[in-house]
């Protein structure tokens, strides 16, 4: 299993021509930093001045003059100028910026530095003029700015925005720089944009060329241009409409590859909260026979205890997860291991009692957390590095929260294995596991055992709990929604069977996303559920069970 | 004694005394209380108001189920955490013929289709609902209905021989999937809301208090028919065969049994219970939704029973009773606590009462007779254990 | 399974085995395994018509294999085992076997324990198992003689009303039998009979079972050996999931291979 998710990593970033690590480009574009060179500063504020100054008819010129100065602010400015939002003091030609307040006074910086002018009146200000036809070379230089950014992440964005609506002169920029463009992201990205308006050329050979170019790209704009050129291609024009319809299908084609791995990405995500949460499951079922109907209720303490955590430390929010996975483990660890002590261990071999009276603890926990916080969702911040995606190409990214989630879950899956295989403890429960009366006589402490298995099972549930913290709001109903998914995980698997519980989780979980576009999500689990339901009557003992003459 | 005919003439003897016990006090009880509706007037302090009358058939429709319940739990050892489906989908069979009885007196006035369904913009009835407005398809549907998902659902569990805990997470989970496709708007059964706004039963309106009166009666005299069928086959051979299936399936194999077919059947019959009592339910109080699917509902009944003390027919009456009128008065006076009450009865019946009220009976019996110097050899049996 | 599983409601067929040929019980090639463990072993049994059997061998050597896949519990990898010459028996289920007349003690003593111990034999009596049956069912007079009968070949006519999981180690063993005896199979398979009996007991079930066969057949497994002594007439000993030997106690006790690897065992 794990080879397989390796290899299916592996083939990700194959698949990923473009791959690129930027969180968002959107924010890059718009943001600049703020170490403004100490050289061009005076250039800067002298061409301001200049451009605050200029009379309507010069001023396409300085604005041009102004765009072509090296230094981060110089895009700020200009947006500002063509959103009309650009002043200047009258007396000294220095160019501010305003915005209104709350308490309707207003807020005046300096347009360059950025520093606060708390002394000038409004009065004193007066507006930069533009007009429409400004307004549109500054768009253009801003393109032009972008496209000539050194941020790659910048580049690829404004390149983007040009896919959608090229323009003659854009193109023709495009092309030129394309010849000194070292990216391969971005040259292909500016292939793109300079096919895309070839799309529209005269000349049918141009028209078929770009057709054929264009059918490796996956932008969303591309694929429309595409199909704006074929309905508005002649239909005896054939080989041309073919080139287009093969070239459509073969971005489709694409795209449902795609978007089956991305359907399989959150299967496997789903799958791993579903691991998470079903294993500690795994252990109490399979090793002491214990169904625990409160094990949903475990999953919840650990979420609210990510919760209390975030209130306790909101400095920390960052660190939160980190403090929350042995905190939330200790606490459902700690609550497991009294209700072994308290009612389970009364009522061993006896397990449809232990269902019932762990339904009743179920409850307790919940109308416990109802009373304590409250009977409304609370919410769990996210940390920064939880959010955001991981952009491998235009259509397809994957999102960090869920990333770290599958990768936590297997870890924590590996750790347990080796809890279990490696340790004294591990040992110990599995004697216990396989034949309780016989590592009894070897003198050992299975009612020891039990509490720990019992803690150890609940504490995983915790941190399922973190984890969830993270995904849905945290409600006191929380586990209950979780508790039937674990169990049909376990009994899929074959109980016992740590193995088993990987291969039926990551299967259930991708079977459930894969269904949902299909069938909606409400019918999606009805389907899984009906299907478990079948399964376990062809196969009992789940996927693995385990044989032999005492398996009976 | 040492005469086996003997002993078992004995033994119905005895039986019959719990048979005639439980219809007589319910008889004495749907007696008194109609009594009292009817002869003393509001305000008298005997009086028994038909809020209260209606509560009293609720309760009886609960007993009804802890019946359907300890039929399967306490005699053949199946732990079903999904009895509640049988009692909504009677309930619905039931809710379908009362939303068809509303006819024109709806919202939207239509004829045909019930309100909800004008809502969405159906203009034909959905096929399953042909016949609903029929008496003898409801009734006919009140049984099918559940008897036909215990059938099936009976068929594929203990025909691959699931057993003990998974069997009642399977319930569970069948439970929970019927609430989630009941909700959806698109199942044809009100979504959400569920089939509610009744009109009129049988031409009788359903605001009148006769009516509820009546319907109270009916309850109690299923209630009693129930009884009646239960503990027949509870005390037939097929009773023991069953019995002898919860405590040991595999023996009872090789005698030459088929423990599967007993189980369909009997989950069978005791789901046509439940539905019966859902069907009586409904009417009752006036609405049934996609809630009464879920599984804490059905975890619920479970708790009657184990309260009354399974194994035992009147056992299960008391229990469902006993908890129902707590549940009553708790969520009156501190709705939050109810769940801590719930979840504290769980744990201390199974922990301290495991063969709950019906099993104290006896003991307390027992000491009382030593204490009073009586000799008697009442025998406690040994504790059920379940498999 | 085949169109004898059928809908539940409906009354079960009788099948008989035919035994002109007189043998009762073909087991031929069998194989079972357990993850690569194999219990059987190409193993070849044939019992004759009212012939009483015993098999023995050491702890593994596959006899309990043996008795739960004749009996339908467990399914064999290979090889075919028919109830006389046409009741293929890998094609019923063990409540279908148990009405065709194979009767089976299991090693454990299992009675219903929350019944009374005329109930037990009750329930075990030969008849139609299907559920209206039951439903409906009333003991004819001939049945409560059956029953009054066996109770006292069983030694518990006192004991009728109690409930079996109150009978004692030994009781429990004997109703075990007397279940057996109810069902009246053509085919009994006894495992382990005499453990937990006193001497006298002892001496009590052997006789039993020697009067059994003739009408009936018997298969006795047993560790025993004295006891195996008292009523074997045949014995057959299991090695490893395959039969080592066959043949009278003293054709036995001769046979070199069983000499060997017994003392080699105990020597080893």
């Amino acid at each position: 299993m794990m080879r397989f998710f390796c290899i299916l990593l592996l083939s990700l970033s194959v698949f990923s021509s473009q791959a690129d690590v930027s969180t968002s480009p959107k924010a890059n574009m718009h943001e600049t930093t703020e170490t403004p060179s100490v050289v061009n500063d005076a250039l800067i504020i002298q061409a301001s001045k200049k451009l605050a100054a200029s009379s309507l008819r010069k001023m396409p010129a300085q604005v041009k003059q102004f765009a072509e100065i090296e230094h981060p602010k110089v895009r700020y400015v200009l947006t500002q100028l063509m959103n009309g939002d650009l002043y200047y003091v009258k007396a000294t030609k220095q160019i501010v910026t305003r915005e209104k307040d709350t308490d309707g006074s207003y807020k005046i910086w300096h347009g360059i530095s950025k520093a606060a002018l708390p002394n000038v009146k409004r009065s004193a200000l007066k507006k930069v003029k533009t007009n429409n036809a400004i307004r549109k070379s500054i768009r253009g230089l801003l393109a032009q700015l972008d496209l000539t950014s050194p941020d790659k992440g910048v580049r690829l964005a404004a390149m983007q925005e040009l896919l959608s609506k090229p323009s003659d002169e854009t193109v023709t920029l495009v092309k030129k720089l394309s010849l000194k463009e070292q990216d391969e992201d971005v040259l292909s990205l500016m292939n793109s944009v300079i096919y895309v308006q070839q799309l529209s050329s005269a000349d049918a050979a141009l028209q078929l060329e770009a057709a054929k170019a264009l059918q490796n790209s996956l932008e969303p704009s591309v694929k429309n241009a595409l199909e704006k050129t074929l309905a508005a291609t002649d239909i005896k024009n054939i080989e041309l409409r073919k080139a287009l319809e093969t070239a459509i299908s073969k971005i489709e084609q694409k795209r449902s590859i795609f978007s089956i791995i991305e359907n399989l990405f959150f299967g496997l995500s789903l799958g791993s909260v579903l691991l998470l949460a079903a294993i500690g499951l795994a252990i109490t079922f399979g090793v002491m026979g214990v169904i625990n109907m409160a094990h949903g209720e475990m999953i919840m303490l650990g979420a609210y205890t990510t919760y209390v955590i975030q209130q306790v430390f909101p400095q920390w929010i960052e660190y939160s997860l980190f403090m929350a996975i042995p905190a939330a483990f200790l606490v459902s660890g700690f609550v497991g291991i009294l209700i072994e002590r308290g009612v389970i261990r009364h009522l061993k071999g006896r397990p449809l009692e232990t269902l019932l009276a762990t339904f009743g603890i179920s409850l307790i926990l919940q109308q416990l957390v109802r009373s304590v916080f409250s009977p409304l969702n609370r919410q769990v911040a996210a940390p920064e590095w939880m959010s955001g995606s991981w952009q491998i190409n235009p259509i397809f990214s994957l999102t960090y929260n869920r990333l770290y989630i599958i990768v936590f879950a297997l870890m924590v899956f590996v750790a347990l294995l080796l809890i279990l295989k490696k340790s004294s403890l591990g040992l110990h429960v599995r004697a216990v596991a396989q034949n309780r009366d016989m590592a009894r006589s070897l003198s050992i402490k299975s009612d020891w055992v039990d509490a720990a298995t019992f803690g150890l099972g609940s504490g995983i549930a915790g941190i399922a709990g973190v984890v969830l913290s993270q995904l849905t709001n945290v409600g006191p109903n929380l586990g209950q929604a979780y508790i039937i998914d674990s169990f049909l995980v376990v009994v899929f698997g074959g109980v016992g069977n740590l193995w088993g519980t990987l291969v039926a989780a990551m299967t259930l979980g991708t079977v459930n996303k894969f269904l949902e576009p299909v069938t909606g999500s409400v019918l999606a689990s009805i389907i899984v559920l009906v299907g478990l339901v079948l399964f376990i009557q062809k196969r009992p003992k789940g996927l693995f069970p385990q044989k032999g003459r005492a398996a009976d | 004694m040492s005469n086996k005919s003997g002993s078992i003439l004995l033994d119905l003897k005895n039986k019959f005394n719990t048979l005639h016990w439980v219809v007589a006090s319910l008889f004495i009880a749907t007696f008194y209380v109609t009594f009292c509706n009817l002869v003393f007037a509001e305000g008298s302090i005997f009086h028994v108001s038909s809020y209260t009358v209606t509560l009293f058939g609720k309760y009886l429709c609960y007993a009804m189920l802890a019946l359907a319940v300890d039929l399967v739990w306490g005699y053949c050892g199946i732990l079903s955490l999904g009895h509640g489906a049988f009692f909504a989908l009677g309930g619905y069979a039931m809710g379908m013929y009362l939303m068809r009885q509303i006819g024109d007196r709806g919202v939207y006035g239509n004829p045909e289709l019930p309100d909800f369904m004008v809502f969405l913009n159906w203009d034909a009835l959905p096929w399953y609902w042909a016949g609903s407005d029929s008496v003898a398809w409801m009734v006919v549907m009140v049984f099918v209905a559940p008897a036909i998902l215990a059938f099936v659902f009976g068929m594929l569990a203990f025909r691959s021989r699931v057993s003990g805990v998974y069997l009642s997470i399977m319930t569970q989970a069948v439970t929970y999937a019927l609430m989630l496709a009941f909700f959806r708007n698109e199942m044809g059964f009100g979504g959400n809301n569920g089939l509610t706004d009744f009109k009129e039963i049988v031409g009788f309106s359903l605001q009148s208090e006769s009516t509820k009166l009546g319907l109270f009666i009916v309850t109690a005299i299923a209630l009693a028919f129930a009884f009646f069928v239960c503990h027949f086959i509870v005390n037939s051979k097929m009773g023991r065969v069953v019995t002898a299936i919860r405590d040991a399936e595999n023996r009872v194999r090789f005698v030459g049994y088929k423990p599967e077919n007993y189980k369909v059947w009997i989950f069978v019959v005791s789901a046509m219970i439940a539905g019966v009592a859902g069907a009586l339910y409904v009417p009752q109080v006036g609405i049934i939704n996609p809630g009464e699917f879920s599984p804490l509902n059905s975890i619920e009944m479970v708790i009657w029973v184990a309260m009354g003390g399974r194994g035992s027919l009147y056992g299960a009456i008391i229990g469902a009773i006993v908890v129902s009128y707590a549940k009553t008065r708790f969520t009156a006076i501190m709705p939050e606590a109810w769940l801590y009450g719930l979840g504290g009865l769980f744990v201390l019946v199974t922990l301290l009462l495991p063969k709950g009220i019906a099993g104290m009976l006896p003991q307390l019996k027992s000491k009382f007779d030593e204490k009073f110097g009586k000799t008697n050899n009442v025998k406690t049996s040994t504790p059920v254990e379940s498999k | 399974m085949n169109n004898k599983a059928g809908s539940p409601l409906l009354a079960q067929d009788h099948i008989s085995p035919d035994t002109r040929h007189g043998v009762i019980l073909y087991a031929e090639n069998v194989s079972v395994s357990f993850d690569g463990f194999k219990a059987l072993n190409d193993l070849n049994l044939y019992i004759n018509d009212g012939e009483l059997r015993c098999l023995i061998g050491a702890n593994g050597a596959g006899k309990t294999t043996l008795m739960d896949v004749i009996t339908g519990k467990t399914r064999p990898d290979t090889g075919r085992v028919s109830f006389g010459q046409q009741v293929d028996l890998l094609q019923l289920n063990e409540s279908e076997i148990a009405n065709a007349g194979i009767g089976r003690k299991f090693q454990k003593p299992t009675v219903f324990e929350q019944l009374t111990v005329f109930q037990n034999l009750e329930l075990s009596l030969a008849g139609d198992k299907g559920i209206w049956v039951s439903l409906f069912h009333k003991l004819n007079s001939e049945q409560k003689d059956r029953i009054a009968e066996i109770l006292k070949t069983i030694g518990l006519t006192a004991n009728e009303t109690q409930l079996a999981g109150a009978l004692s180690h030994g009781q429990k063993q004997w109703l075990e039998i007397g279940m057996l005896l109810a069902a009246e199979p053509r085919l009994l398979l006894v495992d382990e009979p005499v453990a937990g009996m006193t001497a006298q007991e002892t001496e009590r079930t052997a006789e039993l079972l020697t009067s059994l066969a003739g009408k009936h057949s018997v298969v006795v497994v047993e560790h025993d050996m004295a006891f195996v002594r008292s009523i074997a007439r045949k014995v057959t000993v299991l090695h490893q999931g395959s039969v080592l030997a066959e043949g009278t106690m003293s054709e036995i006790q001769s046979n070199p291979d069983v000499i060997q690897v017994y003392l080699g065992e105990e020597q080893g």
